[in-house]
């Protein structure tokens, strides 16, 4: 009977009602404000590369980072029931260790951006299962658990590189943050679309999404039914590591350099809220990873349409705020089994007035 | 004592979308009487006491109480109007205590007092003889402890109607007994008590009056001493049963040629004391005992299901090593947990994923089933098992106790076991199931399957065992086959008179 409600023009969404329904009153909205928002077109960058641009390219383009974040976060979320917050000072380690193993050789070519990049993931899957030890063997809630790295992080990524904000200058650096010679799309979008590639062929060769949501859910039964809980637990903040790497190698790459300070600066709280929008409950169980990353898309979008209507920076946060509650109020069972009600009445009232016509 | 009419249902209809749950039903209660609502799952008994409390609004119909038509519209409003429950599950909060949960969300003022509260909660504890403290976390005390606890807050509560929804189905036959002393002390004051359960002799031991439920529709009233037991069920399914006397006919001769298949010497666990045990191939057996007697916890340790701290294991005849759940389902063994709803359905989940749940743990993280192959094991054992649920995809939460156990048993079913244990297996769930659940486990045995079975109802376990281990204090107290397999034997074995175990 719930699923029936969710039904939005004959399409059966489940819980991706909300955050579409968000994307396409974001989208109506710009319409109207400014038929041209969307407008796509091709420019050449500084190098001459023919490359597109616009504003739904800068949105999908900024959100890539926060998308990738989003994917590992849902895992999280689902088998622990609550958040990792350390995701942006990890993203600050791993993007620090980047930076420090592409300085270290004279030049920089393919194979140390590899090399580099793996020396990041490896490094934020040993801090994703620090965390994930905490929780899952220690049973600490996760957000007191991951706390603790929020603190420290930031102070870590200080350390990697002797203090210094040092930049890195190569072609493949810059290929990656922004785009590759002869493709107009930019690459940190391809990166976001090579991960969620990454994460359906994860579901689909391993029984990760079953055993995730059988620990998120019922733990107890799931250990009586031979599901090493605590393993998954942990699995799923390592594999949050490595989003965390992506997502801090990405942030690196397109500044050119690592700022420890404000690299994906309050980014979880932004990852957090898309897991949410992405009508994922919070308190862990089933959960839909293609929610998530629409709702990092929401969100990006609203700043980008804030930012637009030429609200000043600071003031970005608080009409964010506004919108955000509206969904998030709008999401919630209560309204959710009103709007249920409302539709049932609604039916009863065709229903009779068929039968009466038939009469 | 019984005297004029307390509450009046005329009518009653509720209808959720696809269905009509409750068609015009009737029901009056009296002042002093003990009326027992009875129906298998799905008959409307849950729906007709949500519809009276307030959890559900009424689509039809008129509910009377003290004479004047009321509207009862949460269940706050229903406590307020004199209408108390317990349920089936504990609703209260095992992280209070027991005096927070006694008095929670009735005082008006902002200010808990603590101490006083504890007191209250003392006195009324002592006067029901509930074995609890005031100051005690609910979360400590045993099921049972936290049901009776339910009913002293209700009791408390000055209550005219009080329901109770399966208020003994994790009591023990002590618990009952006194549970039964304090609703017949509440009867004379003139308290009128809708009694719904699934222990037909619990009916006849405390009902006045029987009102019968099937498919949401009143089959009728009727006063529990002009009613037979056997009347009743054929009443409350439909159709006479004389299958329900005579369902066993094993051949207890063959099993014992057949080959031991499991055995345990001096097993232990954090909760269990060693014990020795074994079963043969095809053979059923059951554990009996009161309730914390170490029946659950001895086929725990069999499983693994709490830490095993001591003893050997042979499967078929081969040295295993039983520490963890994956290791007895790596062996062939299969466990229903006691507790569905906290140790068996992942209610979220659909039907089909929590069907084949066992078997892909067994097959391993990277081997996933796929999509095709498990809807069509879903399919199949939806038909074998009769699991009545809107499609192979409905959260498996949403079903009826029935059908969820079903839903379980066709999870360690399809992982094709050797051994079978099943702990309270028909645990609130209807005859008719309870009866399918029983016919079940003997075709088990007949294919080859071992079971353990244990329920709390002696009479079933003789229907279905051949072999039973009688359980007291933790500790095997006898063993009962054959000619001793009845019900007084069991009786006083498990209340520990002179019976030998036939040696």
């Amino acid at each position: 009977m719930d699923n029936k409600s969710k039904k939005v023009f004959g399409l059966n969404l489940g819980q991706l009602t909300i955050p579409i329904i968000a994307i396409c009153l974001l989208v109506i909205f710009n319409l109207i404000r400014d038929p041209g928002f969307f407008a796509i077109e091709i420019t050449h960058n500084n190098d001459g590369n023919a490359v597109l641009a616009g504003n739904l390219i800068s949105i999908i383009n900024a959100a890539s980072e926060l998308a990738i974040l989003a994917i590992g976060m849902t895992l999280v979320t689902a088998a622990c029931g609550g958040q990792d917050i350390s995701v942006g000072a990890a993203a600050a380690i791993a993007g620090s260790t980047f930076v420090k193993i592409l300085k270290t050789p004279e030049t920089i070519n393919g194979w140390t951006v590899l090399l580099a990049f793996l020396c990041a993931c490896i490094v934020a899957m040993i801090f994703g299962s620090f965390n994930g030890t905490l929780v899952a063997v220690f049973k600490i809630q996760p957000m007191i658990a991951t706390l603790i790295l929020y603190t420290c992080g930031r102070s870590i990524a200080y350390w990697i590189n002797g203090g210094a904000t040092p930049t890195v200058e190569s072609p493949i650096i810059k290929a990656i943050g922004s785009n590759i010679p002869g493709m107009p799309i930019p690459t940190p979008v391809l990166i976001v679309i090579g991960v969620a590639i990454l994460f359906k062929l994860l579901f689909h060769f391993t029984s990760l999404e079953l055993f995730t949501q059988s620990v998120g859910i019922n733990g107890s039964a799931a250990r009586l039914n031979g599901i090493n809980s605590t393993f998954i637990k942990l699995l799923s903040f390592i594999i949050l590591g490595v989003c965390v790497a992506f997502s801090g190698c990405i942030g690196v790459s397109r500044l050119g350099l690592i700022n420890h300070e404000t690299l994906l600066l309050d980014v979880e709280m932004d990852t957090i809220l898309a897991v949410a929008i992405g009508g994922n409950s919070l308190g862990g169980g089933k959960f839909k990873i293609s929610g998530s990353i629409i709702g990092a898309y929401v969100i990006q979008m609203l700043t980008i349409t804030l930012y637009a209507m030429k609200v000043s920076s600071t003031d970005v946060k608080a009409y964010k705020a506004i919108v955000i509650v509206l969904l998030v109020v709008i999401g919630s069972p209560v309204i959710k089994a009103k709007f249920a009600k409302l539709m049932s009445r609604v039916k009863m009232n065709q229903t009779r007035v068929s039968t009466k016509g038939a009469e | 004592m019984q005297g004029s009419s307390l509450l009046q249902m005329h009518h009653i209809e509720k209808r959720f979308p696809g269905v009509l749950a409750l068609n015009g039903v009737d029901f009056e209660l009296r002042k002093g009487e003990i009326h027992a609502l009875m129906g298998e799952n799905g008959a409307g008994k849950s729906t007709l006491i949500k519809v009276l409390t307030g959890v559900y609004q009424k689509d039809g119909g008129e509910i009377v109480v003290d004479g004047e038509s009321v509207s009862i519209r949460s269940p706050q409003d229903a406590q307020n109007k004199g209408i108390s429950t317990v349920y089936q599950e504990i609703t209260l909060c095992p992280n209070l205590t027991v005096a927070e949960n006694m008095f929670i969300g009735r005082e008006s003022g902002a200010w808990i007092r603590q101490k006083q509260y504890e007191k209250r909660a003392d006195e009324l504890l002592g006067r029901l003889k509930i074995p609890a403290r005031g100051g005690q976390q609910l979360g400590s005390c045993s099921l049972a402890v936290q049901q009776m606890v339910a009913i002293a807050r209700a009791v408390d509560m000055k209550c005219k109607v009080l329901i109770l929804d399966e208020p003994t189905s994790s009591l023990d036959d002590n618990e009952v007994n006194m549970l039964f002393e304090l609703m017949r002390s509440l009867k004379k004051q003139g308290v009128g008590i809708i009694f719904v359960t699934h222990f037909l002799e619990q009916v006849y031991a405390v009902s006045d009056r029987i009102t019968v439920l099937r498919n949401g529709e009143l089959v009728g009233e009727y006063l529990t001493e002009e009613l037979p037991q056997v009347e009743l069920v054929a009443k409350m399914i439909g159709k006479e049963l004389d299958e329900l006397s005579s369902l066993k006919e094993v051949d207890e001769k063959k099993t014992k040629e057949q080959a031991v298949l499991y055995e345990a010497k001096g097993l232990s666990s954090t909760e269990a004391l060693p014990f020795d045990f074994k079963i043969r191939k095809g053979e059923v057996n059951g554990f009996t005992g009161l309730l914390g007697s170490g029946r659950s916890e001895s086929v725990r340790a069999i499983f693994g299901a709490d830490k095993v701290t001591g003893g050997e294991v042979r499967m078929k005849g081969q040295s295993a090593k039983i520490s963890r759940p994956i290791d007895a389902m790596k062996a062939g063994i299969g466990y229903l947990a006691e507790d569905r709803k906290r140790d068996g359905i992942i209610a979220e989940l659909s039907v089909r994923e929590n069907i084949i749940l066992a078997l892909q743990v067994l097959n391993g993280f990277f081997k996933p089933i796929s999509r095709s192959e498990s809807e069509a094991f879903a399919d199949e054992y939806i038909k074998v098992l009769n699991i009545k649920t809107a499609s192979r995809e409905t959260p498996v939460g949403s079903l009826s106790g029935g059908n969820q156990q079903k839903v379980i048993l066709a999870r360690w079913l399809l992982t094709h076991p050797d051994y079978l244990i099943l702990d309270e297996p028909t645990r609130g769930i209807d005859v008719g199931t309870k009866l399918e659940i029983q016919k079940l486990v003997l075709k088990l045995a007949e294919e080859g399957v071992s079971v353990t079975f244990i329920s709390s109802e002696v009479e079933e376990m003789l229907r279905t065992c051949s072999r039973l281990i009688v359980m007291r204090d933790r500790h095997i107290v006898g063993e009962l086959k054959g000619d001793e397999l009845n019900q007084e034997q069991v009786m006083r074995t498990i209340a520990g008179g002179d019976a030998k175990n036939g040696q």
